[in-house]
């Protein structure tokens, strides 16, 4: 089994999180969805850290991000396939 | 991995088991906490359980009060109480109701009377409980006999991806053996509230989640200034990864595995539907959980940190894990289980689940846990609201 650098929770998520120390810009990623245990692949466009997350698609503001196959928020701006998903470009839909 | 049948614990009187043996000092309000840390520094066996409040609370707000300080003496992991109180009357509440259990307790007051006797007094009394209590033995108990409570801390995502599905392993292995399990955190399911709900085994068990969780949000409605995005997810919990409360509720909620839950507790009330899950209505700051759910009567407690939360409890054993592999290097002496191999998939969840669960019949056998070799007795008092 090749090294995984980054775990899926669901098949239908379009972030994975990076359980490596970190990943650099453009770099080869093998990442691994749970719920089927399917690999995949997908090359890096920020440095991302360990627990951090990864767009695994194009999204755009407004779009919602799915981890666990769930709703845990919107994008409040765009983001390519690649870079980093967090607090600058993700907010909750609570309150 | 066979589970195994029985553990080693204390028997009490009113056929629960303990996984410790402490004699505690109790005090009711925050003014008798120096008789009471006075008594546990002279009489050795004996731990003082100090906190800030207990004076001019009323409604819920004090009967919350009195169901943790009574659920406190009543649980399983105390072998004898020393109640000690400003005045006689509060005193007494508390002394009484421990003293259902059948296990040793008595009350002082120190109206009257002044610290430097009612120390004396009370010191001599907490000898005499500690060394009765220093003769009892571990005996066979079955599983059933553990009451786990589950909280995690200083989450991150992985907490969610392996952490906190171990635990969620071990409920699903140890639930079929009749032990009695709770979750709590009203506020770190929000964003999985209507998936939680539907965790509910009943119709009644699914309505009192919703009106719990509805009563939750409609106070922080209220209460809140702007919104809880500065403390929930909190500095930590963003350091680690996670962006929304939405993704920390569904990270936390992998803790319960497969269960689903029979009834839905007040914060410090004792269950009484029998073995099985738990929901309790507790806030998700980790000290005061977890005081909530030992006051519930829980004798052992999981704790999934990511990025490294070192609460303990002075009666309540609380064992951490973590699959955070920086955190199980960096803060190795508050991490009893590291999981963390499950991210690089050298280990699978099953696993890792085993694992848990011997760790936790070792402690629940009477091995330290870090956060008690570390000296960790975090007790919290949850306040509904401000005193008259």
């Amino acid at each position: 089994m090749s090294n995984t650098d980054i775990i899926i929770h669901d098949e239908k998520d379009n972030v994975g999180v990076v359980v490596i120390e970190k990943i650099t810009p453009k770099q080869d990623c093998n990442c691994w969805i749970m719920e089927n245990d399917k690999s995949i692949s997908i090359k890096s466009k920020d440095e991302i850290p360990l627990g951090h997350k990864i767009a695994m698609a194009d999204l755009n503001e407004g779009d919602t991000i799915l981890k666990y196959g769930h709703d845990i928020g919107k994008v409040v701006k765009n983001i390519k396939k690649g870079e980093h998903v967090h607090v600058h470009n993700v907010k909750t839909k609570k309150w | 991995m066979e589970i195994p049948k029985s553990f080693l614990g204390y028997k009490r009187e009113n056929g629960r088991a303990g996984t410790r043996n402490h004699v505690i000092i109790l005090p009711v309000d925050d003014i008798s906490n120096a008789c009471a840390e006075a008594v546990a520094n002279n009489i050795k066996g004996t731990i003082a359980l100090p906190h800030s409040y207990g004076r001019l609370q009323f409604g819920a707000d004090l009967e919350l009060h009195f169901r943790t300080m009574i659920g406190t003496g009543k649980n399983p992991n105390v072998a004898a109480v020393i109640v000690v109180g400003i005045e006689p009357k509060w005193t007494k509440r508390i002394v009484d109701a421990i003293a259902t259990t059948g296990k040793p307790v008595e009350g002082f007051s120190i109206e009257g009377v002044g610290d430097i006797d009612t120390i004396a007094k009370v010191s001599k009394k907490a000898q005499e409980f500690s060394m009765w209590a220093s003769e009892k033995q571990r005996e066979e108990c079955p599983m059933s006999d553990l009451w786990i409570s589950v909280k995690c801390g200083e989450s991150d995502t992985t907490s969610g991806l392996a952490s906190n599905p171990t635990v969620g392993n071990l409920m699903d292995k140890l639930e079929p053996l009749g032990v009695h399990l709770c979750f709590g955190e009203t506020s770190e399911l929000t964003g999985a509230e209507a998936v939680c709900e539907k965790r509910g085994k009943t119709p009644e068990a699914q309505a009192k989640f919703k009106k719990t969780w509805n009563d939750y949000n409609d106070f922080i409605l209220k209460e809140a200034t702007d919104d809880l995005s500065e403390s929930q997810p909190t500095a930590g919990n963003i350091a680690g990864g996670l962006t929304t409360i939405e993704e920390k509720a569904f990270g936390n909620f992998q803790k319960i595995g497969g269960c689903q839950f029979i009834d839905v507790l007040e914060p410090a009330e004792e269950p009484t539907k029998g073995a099985g899950l738990y929901f309790m209505d507790t806030s998700s700051a980790a000290a005061e959980c977890v005081t909530l759910q030992a006051a519930g009567g829980f004798n052992i407690h999981l704790f999934p940190t990511g990025q490294g939360n070192i609460i303990g409890n002075p009666i309540e054993p609380v064992i951490k894990l973590t699959a955070n592999p920086l955190t199980a290097k960096t803060m190795s002496e508050h991490i009893d289980v590291d999981v963390s191999k499950i991210l690089s998939r050298e280990m699978n969840l099953s696993q890792a689940g085993d694992e848990l669960i011997k760790s936790t019949l070792r402690v629940a056998n009477g091995r330290l846990t870090c956060a008690e070799a570390l000296g960790h007795k975090e007790f919290v008092m949850t306040k509904l609201y401000r005193s008259a």
